[in-house]
């Protein structure tokens, strides 16, 4: 080994920058969900860029899986996603608000009886 | 939660109202409960997600540390991947390419995190790729011998991992997210740099030479990947507000010396620093000055392989876009294929 551990990097040198960048191909975003294990929901692990969806399918797995991670994955075109409006926070969430006695927290009589 | 989403374009909130249409006084309006509710976000310790208002400065900010993170992560694979067919055993060599293939992760991780503040995939490999953007300053260093790749492990990512160990709690959410991901997976990369100097410092004397080497050349670009020292760091303090930072570089990296010396004691090697010795009073090691004129210097792109990492990465790019503009014809042939055949069933 001390043979070669001398060397130096070899590196290609070379690399020209390209002409025109706009004519890199733009691979469409994808998001990743992914199922840790069976009887749990997919889960947003992040997004990646991809061709198409086999190829997302593929990318997703070598990107978000290398350690078992998961045992399902979905893929979903960025575009696609329909999103509520963080602006509208308030209102758009408000009909949950004042309205504690949805949560079993707010029935406090049956306190100290066993299994209520 | 993903950069296609409708990004706000933030106004400033200063923008007065007199001269100007409907249209610009809602604007700022927005702006103004936008910022509002973003001050309110950060002082209650809470995330700010991608289409939350943000000020300005706030996204480029981001969008330059997030970016430069993403580059340092790709450009890191270049000295390690040079060892992959010189790695001494099979094992060494799967543990590397292992390695490698998590440094192309967490730079996509990086990646997905920046384009969530609205700027492009593209035009961020543009600007690594124009030189315009700037990477860790470390990886302009080569790895000379086998045991440097030891050293970039233990050191180089330590360092990186005590850097990054902050950030998972960084207030911009995306940014957070992939660096718990990333600290997860960085703990390996340490522990098996670590290995490599202990198999070699318990080996025949030249190769015990060989690790004291590779820790003598990374102790000081290790210690300066922290940034440079408080007083000379003019935008920590900002970040430090806005909870993106959450330690000055000066803490982190001491915190980093404290831990790596019992560790280079384990591994029977020397640090480099004869200034290096425990401090009572302080209840942390002292350590002596660092070389910021070579650091800077580095920066300015005067290190011994600034030119060739980027002439390596451009090349890849290059030599590689063939295989992305075929799949991209691929997929749109694939398309009109199962639009045609819609058609001809319907």
């Amino acid at each position: 080994m001390t043979e070669t551990a001398q060397q130096t990097e070899q590196i290609p040198a070379g690399g020209v920058i390209a002409a025109d960048p706009a004519e890199r191909s733009l691979w469409p975003l994808w998001e990743v969900f992914v199922r840790s294990s069976r009887g749990l929901s997919h889960v947003h692990a992040g997004s990646l860029h991809a061709p198409d969806a086999s190829m997302a399918l593929r990318n997703a797995r070598d990107l978000y899986t290398r350690r078992n991670e998961g045992t399902s994955i979905w893929v979903v075109p960025a575009a696609e996603i329909a999103a509520s409006d963080p602006d509208s926070k308030g209102g758009y969430f408000e009909s949950a608000q004042g309205k504690a006695y949805r949560h079993a927290t707010y029935y406090t009589q049956s306190e100290g009886v066993p299994h209520l | 939660m993903s950069a296609q989403s409708p990004q706000l374009h933030p106004v400033e909130a200063t923008a007065t109202t007199e001269q100007i249409s409907e249209d610009a006084r809602r604007a700022a309006e927005e702006a103004r409960v936008g910022w509002e509710r973003f001050e309110q976000l950060i002082a209650e310790d809470k995330r700010v997600e991608p289409r939350d208002w943000m000020p300005n400065n706030y996204r480029k900010t981001l969008v330059r540390q997030v970016s430069q993170h993403a580059h340092s992560e790709i450009i890191g694979m270049q000295p390690e991947g040079n060892w992959i067919t010189r790695a001494p055993s099979l094992k060494r060599k799967a543990v590397l390419m292992a390695k490698v293939q998590d440094e192309a992760g967490h730079g996509l991780y990086l990646y997905s995190a920046a384009e969530t503040l609205g700027t492009p995939r593209d035009e961020l490999y543009e600007q690594l790729y124009t030189g315009k953007a700037k990477y860790s300053s470390i990886f302009n260093y080569p790895a000379r011998t086998w045991a440097d790749i030891g050293a970039i492990g233990w050191l180089v990512d330590g360092a990186a991992i005590t850097n990054q160990v902050p950030l998972c709690r960084a207030s911009y959410g995306p940014y957070g997210r992939a660096m718990v991901r990333i600290c997860k997976e960085e703990s390996f990369h340490q522990r098996q740099g670590w290995e490599i100097l202990y198999t070699l410092s318990h080996g025949t004397q030249a190769q015990k030479q060989m690790a004291q080497d590779a820790v003598d050349r990374f102790y000081g670009p290790a210690l300066q990947m922290f940034g440079p020292p408080d007083d000379e760091s003019p935008n920590s303090k900002q970040s430090m507000a806005w909870n993106i930072k959450r330690f000055s570089n000066d803490d982190l990296r001491q915190r980093f010396v404290d831990m790596i010396v019992p560790q280079a004691e384990a591994l029977g090697l020397t640090l480099p620093d004869p200034e290096l010795k425990w401090n009572d009073e302080r209840g942390h090691y002292d350590y002596g000055d660092l070389d910021w004129d070579e650091f800077f210097s580095v920066v300015k792109g005067n290190g011994p392989l600034n030119h060739q990492r980027l002439a390596h990465y451009r090349a890849a790019r290059d030599e590689g876009a063939w295989v992305r503009e075929a799949a991209a014809a691929y997929a749109a042939k694939q398309q009109q294929a199962a639009h045609d055949a819609a058609l001809l069933t319907a």
